[in-house]
């Protein structure tokens, strides 16, 4: 098991590594002169030479690589261009909203991904089961951002407009503020996020539950008469979610995708919508300071389930 | 996703298939006096695609989807309306606000005064477009990453695999919007980015299947006869993983449809006046208050093109494997 980990964490570390070069080359060596946009249309070109030299945009490119890497190594992601904000202030600051949208959304999104498809395979071709495919299918196509306005629509507007203003038309309440009205704000972001993920962990749990639900263990405890309900949950369901598990760890950078859109609908200052702030205002630190981040949290997401499936299922470890 | 059975006989070029003797009916001799028909995997696909009533509507829709594009000038010369003509006058309300659906402007106008009817006739064009240059694109090179890890193996193998794995840590819509924001938002771009980022599952895929199919005897005959290596992935592997690489593909065009609408609602898609859907709804999330038909109606366009093609790819999956448990269509 440790030498399992050992080498799954050399793997994220070489995988990081790859990534800090390709994010580099991309943005560094991008044919967009950072300088010149800083100084402003009226600037001398010594007015942009003394911004590049601040950046350190004049030096060698490897320089500047190595410069950049061995401080993202110490925790330092720069300043950003406009305001000389750390960027690491930045993120600190933004990962809470992230987090509160994101951890729930995906709480939501498995259990009613795992519920779904086990009620499904419980009665395959039932009237349940095509009503679950239907509205799994339903989602699946939804694009998130269609589904957040669509959820904006009926339930902050309709609503608001039927005179039962319930949820508000979007931004962040902090969870100091009061629980209420946090868990009030995040609601839609919630099932915004949770929805079109489900669908896939429905059909995926269906799927599998069916497979296992055929094996020959699941016949002998219920020839030993156990009640259905402890076969499907406590034989069944523990086996069937190996595959679950995978697939979560796939989707963890999806994840972080839904949110960008997710919180740019609802107008939550997360990450992703620091990040399509920063992408317009070409701000490079605060852009590749969040691409690394994320980057890292996949990552590390990926080892956890690993490490995670590596327990469920001891023949992972020998790969 | 073993598609490719012991037994079931590798579609290979006729000559291979003569060579190897794992010939298919259509090469061996009739042994009796009635002549045995020929089916290929392909013809039995399409035989059981075809009497798929849930697949066969959903082509129907994704036909109709592709004429709304081809024709969309029609719906200039039906309705009066260019795409880009901004009514003024008669397409906003005296406020200035969007109308809603009238006899004139059918499907109502946008906040520029646009008949919304014409831009989703023109938007079908871009998002099909891109759905399928893009899943094109990505099938391209996955194959050939997959073909060349799975068959060369050893360093190659394990350089591709880490690529691979970097890909898919990447937190892709994050790096798109951030790459489309370097270089300009084009439709060149859009089709580049996603591309870049989604062969990797292809891969992983395709190197699977060719890991096991080069063990297989019609491989060693082929090398014994001197072919070369790329020959022998291009010529001999290729058709036999040509069926899981499809069900894919099929898969892959809504999700890509779904991606570029929203890089167009980040504001990264085509810059405008370009009628695009993503682009569409992005513009009326400032009027979805007083203008529903402007969210609704290029909402809609977009949720029933990518219903159609997972209704439809879900059809093609169980077409050529008929044991695998359908996504959709229980």
């Amino acid at each position: 098991m440790l030498r399992f980990l050992v080498r799954r964490l050399a793997l994220g570390v070489l995988v990081m590594w790859l990534i800090t070069v390709a994010v580099f080359a991309l943005f560094f060596i991008a044919p967009n002169n950072v300088a010149r946009t800083l100084a402003g249309r009226q600037a001398t070109p010594d007015v942009v030479a003394l911004i590049s030299h601040r950046l350190g945009l004049d030096q060698p490119v490897w320089k500047q690589y190595l410069d950049f890497v061995g401080k993202a190594v110490r925790g330092d992601l720069g300043f950003d261009y406009y305001h000389g904000v750390p960027v690491t202030d930045l993120i600190a600051g933004a990962l809470p909203i992230t987090l509160s949208v994101v951890i729930p959304g995906a709480i939501i999104w498995l259990v009613l991904g795992v519920f779904n498809g086990v009620v499904s395979a419980i009665r395959p071709r039932s009237f349940v089961d095509r009503g679950m495919t239907a509205f799994a299918l339903f989602f699946y196509s939804m694009p998130t951002f269609l589904l957040g306005l669509l959820l904006l629509y009926f339930l902050y507007f309709r609503l608001t407009l039927a005179g039962s203003a319930v949820f508000p038309a979007g931004g962040y309440a902090p969870f100091t503020g009061g629980l209420y009205d946090w868990f009030i704000h995040m609601v839609l972001p919630w099932f915004t996020l949770a929805l079109v993920s489900a669908a896939t962990y429905t059909r995926l749990t269906r799927a599998s539950m069916l497979d296992v639900l055929g094996e020959d263990y699941v016949r002998t405890a219920r020839s030993k008469g156990v009640g259905e309900r402890r076969v499907v949950l406590r034989h069944a369901l523990r086996a069937a979610l190996t595959p679950i598990v995978t697939q979560f760890g796939i989707d963890v950078g999806s994840l972080l995708g839904g949110v960008v859109v997710t919180e740019t609908v609802f107008s939550l200052p997360g990450l992703g919508k620091t990040a399509i702030d920063a992408i317009n205002q070409q701000d490079l630190p605060v852009i590749i300071g969040i691409v690394l981040f994320a980057s890292a949290a996949v990552v590390v997401a990926n080892i956890v389930v690993d490490a995670f499936y590596a327990v469920l299922d001891p023949r992972v470890r020998l790969h | 996703m073993a598609n490719s059975m012991p037994g079931e006989s590798p579609r290979t070029e006729e000559t291979e298939s003569v060579l190897t003797g794992e010939g298919q009916p259509t090469t061996t001799e009739p042994v009796a006096e009635k002549r045995i028909e020929g089916r290929s995997p392909w013809l039995l696909a399409w035989q059981r695609l075809r009497r798929d009533k849930v697949a066969m509507i959903s082509l129907g829709v994704i036909v109709l989807v592709i004429l709304g594009a081809v024709f969309a000038p029609l719906a200039t010369t039906i309705t009066g309306h260019p795409v880009n003509e901004q009514y003024r006058q008669a397409g906003l309300s005296p406020d200035g606000l969007p109308i809603g659906p009238n006899s004139t402007f059918w499907l109502g106008t946008d906040d520029l005064g646009r008949d919304i009817f014409v831009r989703i006739a023109y938007g079908a064009r871009i998002s099909l477009l891109v759905g399928v240059v893009a899943t094109a694109l990505t099938v391209v090179i996955g194959v050939i990453v997959g073909l060349a890890a799975g068959f060369l193996g050893g360093i190659v193998d394990t350089i591709l695999a880490r690529l691979v794995d970097v890909i898919l840590s990447v937190p892709f819509l994050l790096v798109a919007v951030a790459l489309v924001s370097i270089t300009g938002p084009s439709l060149l771009v859009t089709i580049l980015v996603i591309g870049f980022f989604s062969w990797a599952s292809v891969a992983r895929i395709v190197r699977g299947q060719v890991l096991s199919l080069r063990e297989r005897e019609f491989v060693e005959a082929a090398r014994s006869l001197g072919a070369t290596n790329s020959r022998i992935m291009f010529v001999d592997i290729l058709p036999n993983v040509l069926a899981p690489v499809i069900v894919y593909a099929s898969l892959l065009i809504p999700v890509v449809i779904v991606v570029e609408a929203t890089l167009s609602f980040l504001g990264l898609g085509l810059p405008p006046p370009t009628a695009d859907w993503g682009g569409m709804i992005s513009e009326s999330q400032n009027y979805y208050t007083v203008a529903w038909w402007f969210v609704v109606f290029p909402g809609a366009a977009l949720l029933i093109t990518t219903l159609a093609f997972n209704l439809f790819g879900d059809g093609v999956r169980d077409a050529f494997d008929p044991r695998s448990d359908r996504m959709f269509a229980g």
